[in-house]
């Protein structure tokens, strides 16, 4: 398996939980307080605390909200649309597969929405959502994609910093 | 703002995590692990083109789509269908046969097309019409076998298939059929490309549902050969099974694959029941 679990001296009281493809149910049967710190090739670390959000920024740094909104319509970025309506009357033809995104800003906390984006399928196994920032356990992926998220750490930041203005 | 229908199928995300075990056992007892369940009956009109909660595509399409289809002078499909008819009856080959020779009459093959993918006991392999149709010409006609996706087999196929129109697809996933059906169910029920979705998250769960300008139809088989208005031209299943790969970034696989084999008899058998459409109009 080409994925690694940081452990972490002070973690005796935490639960570390090995991460791939079919283990992500019990991820969100996490107790509270537990820290889960997850590696992927090409991506940044980053932990999850409680099986419900990851509090860090992915990339240290805060995101732009403008940008944020429209790498969530572009087709080859987010795409979000596709599933989604937001308060994006410009743009024509909103999914209707899932949430309006429509005050999710008040619905979920910036952790809570960039664990959503990072990897949908720890909160719930059976989502069509994809993981924007994921390169394991995928199968028969185009060659063009191989090791690749969907989106880098600063594009999903920037997604965040758009939707927690949605209130 | 458009409200969403959360269905929840849990015993189903259970199945996936245990690696389809749940599902593969029910596989025939409960047709909702196969197409989500309908809550409201075929619209007025349409009844014939629906079966249990089996749904053709042509309930899905618009009007403009339907009425090409309906009229074979206007659906573009007929210009390959044409030439196969001539085709048909031109010996060709070093045993210099004819389809006719051995089978008379196109209208011979009625039924033919209802029945297909269906194991051969002959080659001890899964054929479906492309393949059978390519099996007469190196076998019986001695001659080259067309390519998968040319006009000819394309052509030739939807002649075939055309004479069962109206006819109740009807294939057997009995006796050797049975692991072919399901490995095509793992197929349907595995997640695939960076994009991670399986064939059941649109066309089972979110059927009915829009995807921006896309209305999701159960992705039904019986209405191949399609002419599609976005190709310009016909195409086969497994070149829709290809752009469903391809749009989720999965790595497409090769036409007349082992997995697009049992892919295609899962995916035609779920069908079992609608009328045969060939040649169909889409967009
Ligand atoms: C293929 C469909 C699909 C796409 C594309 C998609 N989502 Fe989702 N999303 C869902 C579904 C379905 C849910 C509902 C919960 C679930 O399935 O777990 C959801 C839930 C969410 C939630 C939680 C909403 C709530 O109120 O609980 C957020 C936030 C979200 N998505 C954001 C996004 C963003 C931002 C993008 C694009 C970068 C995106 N989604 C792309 C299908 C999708
Ligand atoms: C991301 C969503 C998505 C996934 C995943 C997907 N499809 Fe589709 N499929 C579509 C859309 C959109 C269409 C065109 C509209 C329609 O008929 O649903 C379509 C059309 C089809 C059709 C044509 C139906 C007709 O009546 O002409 C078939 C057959 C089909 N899909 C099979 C499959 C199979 C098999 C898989 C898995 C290998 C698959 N699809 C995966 C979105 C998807």
């Amino acid at each position: 398996m080409n994925f690694r679990i940081f452990k972490r001296k002070l973690a005796s009281a935490f639960t570390l939980c090995a991460f791939g493809g079919l283990t992500f149910g019990a991820s969100s049967a996490l107790a509270e307080g537990s820290l889960m710190r997850v590696s992927e090739p090409n991506l940044k670390p980053y932990t999850i605390v409680d099986g419900t959000s990851i509090p860090d920024s992915l990339s240290g740094k805060a995101g732009n909200a403008v940008n944020g909104k429209k790498l969530l319509v572009h087709r080859k970025k987010g795409n979000c649309l596709t599933c989604h309506s937001a308060p994006i009357l410009e743009e024509e033809f909103h999914g209707d597969v899932a949430p309006p995104l429509e005050g999710v800003g008040d619905r979920m906390s910036a952790g809570e929405i960039r664990l959503r984006l990072v990897n949908p399928k720890v909160i719930n196994p059976d989502t069509p959502m994809m993981a924007y920032y994921r390169t394991h356990g995928l199968n028969q992926v185009s060659k063009s994609f191989v090791g690749k998220p969907m989106l880098n750490e600063q594009e999903i930041e920037d997604i965040v910093a758009y939707l927690i203005t949605l209130k | 703002m458009m409200m969403t229908k959360t269905k929840k199928p849990i015993a189903l995300a259970v199945g996936m995590l245990l690696g389809l075990s749940v599902a593969t056992a029910q596989a025939t007892d409960d047709m909702s692990l196969h197409i989500s369940p309908q809550s409201q009956p075929a619209p007025e009109g349409l009844e014939d083109y629906a079966h249990g909660d089996a749904r053709s595509g042509y309930i899905y399409a618009t009007e403009e789509t339907r009425t090409l289809q309906d009229d074979d002078f206007e659906n573009p499909a007929f210009l390959w269908v044409e030439k196969a008819q001539e085709q048909w009856s031109t010996p060709e080959g070093d045993a210099n046969k004819s389809c006719q020779s051995c089978h008379g009459d196109v209208e011979s093959m009625k039924g033919v097309g209802a029945v297909y993918p269906k194991f051969d006991p002959e080659i001890g392999d899964l054929l479906n019409l492309e393949k059978r149709i390519n099996r007469c010409r190196s076998e019986g006609m001695q001659a080259t076998p067309w390519k998968w996706e040319s006009d000819e087999l394309l052509g030739m196929t939807s002649l075939v298939k055309m004479q069962s129109r109206g006819m109740p697809v009807n294939v057997s996933i009995d006796g050797p059929a049975k692991e072919y059906f399901e490995k095509g169910m793992k197929f349907y029920n595995t997640r695939v490309g960076q994009m991670d979705l399986a064939c059941k998250h649109c066309h089972i769960d979110q059927n009915g549902n829009y995807m921006r300008a896309e209305l999701l139809s159960q992705g039904q088989a019986n209405g191949f050969p399609t002419y599609r208005l976005k190709w310009q031209k016909l195409g086969s299943l497994h070149r829709r099974f290809r752009g469903c790969n391809n749009n989720i970034r999965a790595e497409k696989l090769a036409n007349g694959s082992p997995e697009y084999m049992a892919l295609e008899l899962y995916v035609t058998w779920r069908g079992n029941g609608l009328p045969i459409e060939a040649p169909s109009v889409r967009k």
